[in-house]
């Protein structure tokens, strides 16, 4: 299947949820699906760099939270349409995403992922330094209640929900395209040996900046409408320890080799916590992603397709 | 002729230890190398100097007339120089026929700079494949190879990128008696197809009969350079191997 009709058959799925949504219209669906598909958006771009290449991340949070703050930014520089903040988002996150690559570019294994929790704090103390945005004491953005859309009001939160299912369509496309893509088979070269990826032509700095881009790029842009979906921004909430871990977990869980891995771990995960949210307490939240990790290191190391996927051989081969 | 590589006066140093001597070094066109010396004497470092893994701290490297100097690892291997490693290091989660596909993807189209078709990139895997009689297992992955197998997927890898100079650093350890015949029968053909070797082995037999020339390097310094008979009757090369 070509990248053009799974590009199709993924807008339709897409406009079959909002279509479904629509029809259901409860605002609290909206809210906890939006959470999720946030979710889908950052364990891909996760995926992207941690999956294919084998760098892991630990500073998915730095690179949500500068999406997150680029709103709050413009929204008192200059006011934009949420899709304009969405490419805003994209480059900051992006440029930050080059940098760090290009900083850390030397270090590997668990040097490396410190050195992106690095950044995560290095960037939290500023924001929480920097009053423009609101300093330690976060910003408020009020959102209107409903947006004219083409003649039609849509309610807000349903507006919101419907650019985070774009961004996760687009998201899931570019994950799949890539996968098959000679950047493709670039990135796991590093993820299976740096070395010998040099010899055999694979330009690797150069490979994994564009990694390191992209998934700060897909990062940021998740974390671009969250100022208006949560009214409210502080910095702790934006920097919080959910979405490092939850970038990490959701995808060990699916399955890092493949788009779909992200995918399904985010959608097991982010379900999970939302219904323990409402049923349990939201601290059981964090507690529930361990709890998961821990199930599947022991059970399934290489996810849910990995598990899948052997079964599948042993099936072949009685 | 000229050569068709010529190290110039490399000296290569780690910390306080100096690895290679200012070494000087030239292969010209088609021939066949032979590189010895007992282990820890700079060859595999002398071969990372060449090929850019490492930089050498001074003199210079220069491969088809042009210096290398500098350039990275990925830039010489899409100049002309292809390398096997020690240890087999295949790309684990990819099946053999992607195992080649690299080289191709990413040094064989930029150098020519037209895209190939994916048929053509298939076809071209399989025939690589086939050369090293590995055809059959095209869609298996490299834990399931056997380590003559898995020699013979490097100097396939190499060979994808298309190179004139394949340096082969010791692709026969460790390997029975027939099995060394059959990689130096394809190291053979390989030569006759017009491509530059250097082999840096341990074994003997395979060296000398290999080998057009022979260079030796101890402790960081070359010491011989010549004939094959002449060089292991060298009394400096029998006292370095032999010990006094």
């Amino acid at each position: 299947m070509n990248t053009t009709k799974f590009a199709l058959i993924t807008i339709v799925v897409g406009a079959a949820v909002m279509a479904f949504a629509h029809w259901y219209s409860i605002d609290y669906l909206f809210f906890a699906s939006y959470t999720i598909l946030q979710f889908i958006v950052l364990a891909t771009a996760w995926n992207i760099l941690g999956g294919y290449c084998g760098y892991v991340n630990f500073g998915s949070a730095a690179f949500f939270a500068m999406g997150a703050y680029s709103s709050v930014f413009m929204h008192k520089f200059y006011p934009l349409p949420i899709p304009a903040l969405f490419i805003v988002s994209a480059i900051v996150s992006g440029i930050a995403g080059f940098g760090m690559g290009y900083l850390t570019l030397r270090l590997r294994g668990s040097f490396f992922a410190i050195a992106t929790l690095a950044l995560a704090v290095v960037l939290q103390t500023l924001v929480v330094n920097w009053e423009y945005v609101g300093g330690s004491r976060g910003a408020y953005i009020i959102r209107p209640e409903s947006i004219e859309f083409a003649g039609i009001t849509i309610n807000y939160i349903e507006y919101l929900f419907g650019l985070m299912l774009l961004l996760t369509i687009i998201a899931l496309v570019t994950a799949r395209a890539i996968e098959r893509s000679q950047l493709g088979f670039g990135f796991a070269t590093i993820r299976d040996d740096e070395l010998a990826a040099e010899a055999c032509g694979v330009p690797t700095l150069r490979v994994k900046l564009i990694a390191t881009t992209i998934s700060g790029a897909f990062m940021g842009m998740a974390g671009a409408p969250f100022p208006y979906y949560i009214g409210y921004l502080q910095p702790s909430s934006a920097f919080g320890l959910e979405y490092a871990v939850n970038s990490i977990a959701m995808p060990m869980i699916g399955g890092t080799t493949s788009w779909v891995g992200p995918l399904i771990g985010a959608i097991l995960l982010g379900s999970a916590q939302q219904y323990a949210t409402v049923s349990i307490s939201s601290e059981v939240n964090l507690l529930i992603v361990g709890l998961m990790l821990v199930a599947f290191v022991i059970i399934a190391p290489n996810g849910l397709i990995g598990l899948v996927q052997g079964w599948r051989r042993a099936w072949r081969k009685p | 002729m000229s050569a068709l590589l010529h190290v110039d006066n490399v000296t290569k140093r780690f910390g306080g230890f100096i690895a290679l001597d200012g070494i000087d070094l030239e292969v010209q066109p088609r021939e066949r190398l032979g590189l010895i010396g007992p282990n820890g004497s700079g060859k595999s470092t002398l071969v990372n100097c060449i090929c850019g893994t490492l930089q050498n701290e001074s003199g210079s490297v220069s491969f088809d007339g042009q210096t290398v100097d500098g350039l990275a690892a990925h830039e010489r291997t899409h100049r002309g120089i292809a390398r096997s490693f020690q240890l087999p290091r295949p790309f684990h989660s990819m099946s053999l026929a992607d195992n080649l596909r690299i080289p191709l993807l990413y040094t064989v189209r930029t150098r020519e700079g037209m895209l190939h078709a994916h048929s053509d990139l298939n076809a071209r895997c399989h025939e690589l494949l086939e050369m090293v009689g590995l055809a059959n297992k095209a869609q298996q992955f490299p834990r399931d190879l056997t380590q003559v197998e898995m020699r013979k997927l490097e100097l396939a890898r190499a060979m994808a990128a298309e190179p004139k100079l394949l340096i082969a650093d010791e692709s026969m350890a460790g390997l029975s008696h027939s099995e060394i015949d059959d990689i130096l029968a394809l190291l053979v053909r390989l030569n006759e197809r017009g491509i530059t070797v250097i082999l840096i082995e341990h074994i003997m037999r395979a060296v000398m009969s290999f080998s057009h020339r022979l260079a030796v390097l101890v402790s960081g310094k070359k010491i011989a350079d010549g004939k094959p008979e002449d060089v292991v009757r060298d009394p400096e090369v029998v006292r370095a191997y032999l010990g006094q």
